[in-house]
């Protein structure tokens, strides 16, 4: 029913037909941050879900086409990305400076 | 109740383990992270395999909970401070299960696991067990429980206090947005609710906004404190969240989590159901 499903690993099963998926990794200083908190925010910064990452950095939501924001929250610093997802696969990097 | 009674910081916390009398349970959406590293001495409970009917739509009954609690060597007299993954979503949602239960000394740490990796305190990956106890429940506590019928009828009448995020309040998604969009139910939300996110409740960090904070937040939002008052989201974790701000730290009475939530609510038929903001 809910659970939240793993972190990165495959599409297979996914519709990018109809999903609206947003995903991507979290890197600082060269290297990918696993367990990294990685939110969604919407349009007007309101939050729309949280994930932590995988150990090879990775995060992945499922959105509605439109504009968004990725924060993420690590103990090694924060870091912020805009953009707009259509439908399909929409990949991104979150760099934590 | 006032804050100081249902809810512990991640320094009172650190400094009780080990505790006599003070389980800590963590409650997680994602069931694998205890395993990664829990809070040491902490006892898992697993929200879905633990606290739901295996076959029906329900909760476990009050024997099933007793068994529970009794294997997991949680005793009556225990204080049991849980915490979880989610800005404790699931660990409110636990708390508001051991209160329908008749639990009497259950806590929060504020932030939940979050706010703990954040602050890089140290987790455990030893096994822990505790010896069984001879755990005995009330029978369940409707004042704090909704069920659908009650819900319809608050139409106009109670306040209805929706906690899912405005994209799902609006109808443009179903689920929160780490899940896939999937659900045969409709989009939308209950008429005459109002829509105040839980995550408005909470700071970045995971832990709750102040007592003054939080009265402006549900004030400006319309609330009628002279009114009874139900909260739902999705499946009643993240209104569970929202029930434990209105009921345990603002202390309004009266204040019922709707657990079937928009999953029931949004597959109904022939209820009302309201699109857009």
């Amino acid at each position: 029913m809910c659970g939240a499903p793993k972190q990165g690993g495959t599409l297979a099963g996914v519709d990018l037909a109809t999903q609206t998926v947003i995903q991507g990794q979290v890197w600082h200083d060269g290297a990918p941050v696993a367990g990294a908190y990685v939110r969604l925010l919407d349009a007007t910064d309101e939050f729309t879900a949280e994930v932590v990452t995988s150990p090879e950095g990775e995060f992945r939501f499922f959105a509605a086409p439109g504009a968004w924001k990725l924060r993420s929250l690590a103990p090694v610093g924060r870091g912020e990305r805009a953009l707009t997802a259509d439908v399909g696969l929409n990949e991104t990097t979150v760099a934590i400076a | 109740m006032s804050r100081n009674d249902v809810l512990v910081t991640a320094d009172w916390a650190q400094e009780h383990i080990g505790a006599p009398g003070i389980v800590f349970v963590e409650v997680d959406e994602d069931t694998s992270a205890y395993d990664k590293g829990h809070i040491e001495g902490a006892v898992k409970l697993d929200w879905r395999t633990d606290l739901q009917d295996p076959l029906r739509r329900d909760f476990v009954d009050r024997e099933q909970f007793e068994q529970l609690l009794s294997e997991r060597g949680i005793g009556n007299d225990d204080t049991v401070v849980l915490y979880g993954g989610n800005n404790n979503w699931f660990a409110a949602y636990a708390y508001w299960y051991f209160k329908l239960y008749g639990h009497s000394d259950v806590k929060l740490i504020d932030g939940g696991r979050k706010k703990w990796e954040l602050d890089s305190r140290p987790l455990s990956t030893d096994a822990v067990s505790r010896p069984a106890t001879q755990y005995k429940a009330s029978e369940p506590d409707t004042s704090i429980r909704a069920f659908r019928d009650e819900v319809v009828a608050a139409i106009g009448e109670k306040n209805l206090v929706d906690v899912r995020s405005p994209d799902e309040f609006a109808g443009k998604l179903v689920a929160p947005a780490h899940l896939p969009q999937e659900g045969a139910q409709r989009p939308g939300h209950i008429p005459t609710a109002v829509n105040v996110p839980w995550s408005k409740a909470a700071n970045e960090d995971g832990t709750f906004k102040s007592d003054e904070e939080l009265a402006k937040l549900y004030a400006e939002a319309g609330l009628d404190t002279g009114k009874d008052t139900i909260a739902y989201c999705r499946i009643g974790e993240r209104s569970s969240h929202t029930w434990f701000v209105l009921r345990e730290l603002l202390g309004h009475q009266n204040v019922k989590n709707y657990d079937g939530s928009w999953t029931e609510y949004g597959s109904l038929v022939g209820v009302p159901i309201e699109k857009g903001a």
